[in-house]
């Protein structure tokens, strides 16, 4: 059984079908780039994994926990998953180390001095704790990603979704995230991200999915996905003829 | 023009407008505490909570916002007791400042809550925190941290009003100035007094309001 295991899943929103049957899964460790044009569902995809889009039809689990609409479910599987989003969304009263706190004390109600010691790790894996007292808006965008990062390391997630975690930060900024990330990947750490850093993508992920009008147009090991795409759609995505 | 001023009726009658300035102080308070902590619940079931209960909470909060606060006074102290809520003239202004409150915030924490941009919800549910525990821990500070200004403004507004209680004969700050100038003729010094004082009590409630406001809010998080 596979880790994560998505399976014909569609999802409309109205008349519009944004993924049109997807079949993708994930084993333990893995680091899977998904990559396509803005509009071929990738987001969208990363989305309904945690139940942040509900799915029109098909199905979903992670480590055994199945993607239903209620509460409980919903919740049995967002403590599996962690998420990272494109605009860090860090909650703006309170600390990093509140940031990384809160999910902990409010969901898992680990109590206040184990989720503190818990934050001090998590942010200095990240290479912030140093910051564990400082505000989002005191942070730069690399800072303030990397405190998203260690938020949602906190709960202890088997594995993470990155939605385009890169994509808001200047790009001297890019580099500190990718670092965090890579790291993440080489502990073994199950990896989802939405990217348009292929360079990123070709060395550290271990698949490529392709994206294209709401279908997995193509997937394979980086090294043949990138060096031999075999439809036109792919090679023109990448800029190759 | 020879008007002598006098005010030397002070002396005889401090102790009422003391006793006024309590019942107002206590109005106030009492008001704005229960009355914003009504407006939070209302707020929330109109921008987050149960189908079911947004009607309800719409009915009151248009109910209170469409008619006068001093029909709304009188209903609660003279139409009240028909149904058997015999209530004194104290708790009547109470609980009518506390409603009427509740009303006009809930309508200005809403605003609070709906300026709640979308990722700050998907990071809370991102991390299994339910509905609720979001707008608890996540939502609700910086909604209120955003509208805190005029908030505060509404609980000036309703601390003045609150000048009309008197006519039910609580014996707030309006209530004594109106008997000094029934005993002393001095209508123009007596409102000279309490107007004063009001315009005080507002400055005073206005420090007061931000003061609060530092110390819930963190010093920077405006967003």
């Amino acid at each position: 059984m596979s880790l994560i295991e998505i399976t014909d899943v569609r999802k409309s929103f109205g008349p519009n079908e944004v993924l049109k049957g997807i079949n993708l899964d994930v084993e333990p460790g893995e680091v899977i780039a998904i990559i396509g044009k803005s509009g071929s569902g990738k987001s969208t995809l990363l989305r309904c994994i945690n139940g942040l889009e509900t799915i029109s039809d098909g199905s979903i689990s992670v480590a055994g926990a199945q993607l239903l609409d209620d509460e409980a479910h919903l919740k049995a599987l967002r403590l599996k998953v962690g998420m990272i989003f494109q605009q860090f969304n860090l909650f703006p009263h309170l600390t990093a180390g509140g940031n990384v706190m809160l999910s902990q004390m409010v969901v898992k109600k680990t109590p206040k001095p184990e989720a503190e010691e818990m934050a001090r790790k998590m942010l200095e894996r990240v290479g912030l704790d140093h910051k564990f007292d400082a505000y989002p808006d005191e942070l730069s965008g690399g800072q303030q990603q990397r405190v998203a990062i260690a938020r949602a390391l906190a709960m202890q997630p088997i594995a993470l979704l990155c939605d385009e975690i890169t994509s808001a930060l200047d790009p001297e900024l890019v580099a500190e995230v990718l670092a965090v990330v890579r790291e993440l990947a080489a502990e073994g750490m199950t990896l989802l991200m939405v990217t348009h850093e292929m360079r990123f993508a070709r060395d550290v992920c271990s698949r490529v999915v392709f994206m294209h009008q709401g279908r997995v147009h193509e997937i394979g090991p980086p090294e043949e996905v990138f060096a031999n795409p075999q439809t036109p759609e792919l090679k023109q995505f990448l800029g190759v003829h | 023009m020879n008007y002598q001023f006098e005010f030397g009726w002070l002396f005889e009658y401090y102790p009422q407008i003391v006793k006024g300035i309590a019942i107002t102080i206590q109005l106030i308070a009492v008001g704005a505490v229960a009355g914003i902590s009504l407006g939070i619940v209302c707020a929330w079931v109109r921008a987050l909570g149960p189908a079911w209960a947004k009607p309800v909470v719409a009915a009151y909060v248009e109910l209170i916002r469409n008619t006068p606060f001093l029909i709304q006074l009188f209903f609660i102290f003279f139409g009240l007791p028909s149904l058997g809520l015999q209530l004194s003239e104290l708790q009547a202004a109470n609980l009518a400042m506390v409603v009427n409150l509740g009303a006009y915030s809930s309508e200005i924490i809403r605003a609070g809550i709906q300026a709640t941009p979308k990722g700050q919800f998907e990071a809370g549910s991102s991390l299994a925190m339910t509905p609720f525990e979001i707008f608890r821990h996540v939502v609700l500070v910086p909604s209120l941290q955003r509208i805190w200004p005029a908030l505060s403004s509404q609980v000036v507004i309703v601390m003045l009003g609150s000048a009309v209680v008197s006519q039910i004969a609580a014996e707030d700050l309006t209530f004594a100035a109106n008997f000094i100038q029934s005993r002393t003729f001095r209508a123009f010094e007596a409102y000279m007094v309490s107007t004063a004082v009001y315009l005080l009590l507002a400055i005073l409630l206005r420090q007061v309001l931000g003061m609060v406001g530092w110390l819930i809010f963190p010093r920077r998080a405006a967003r």
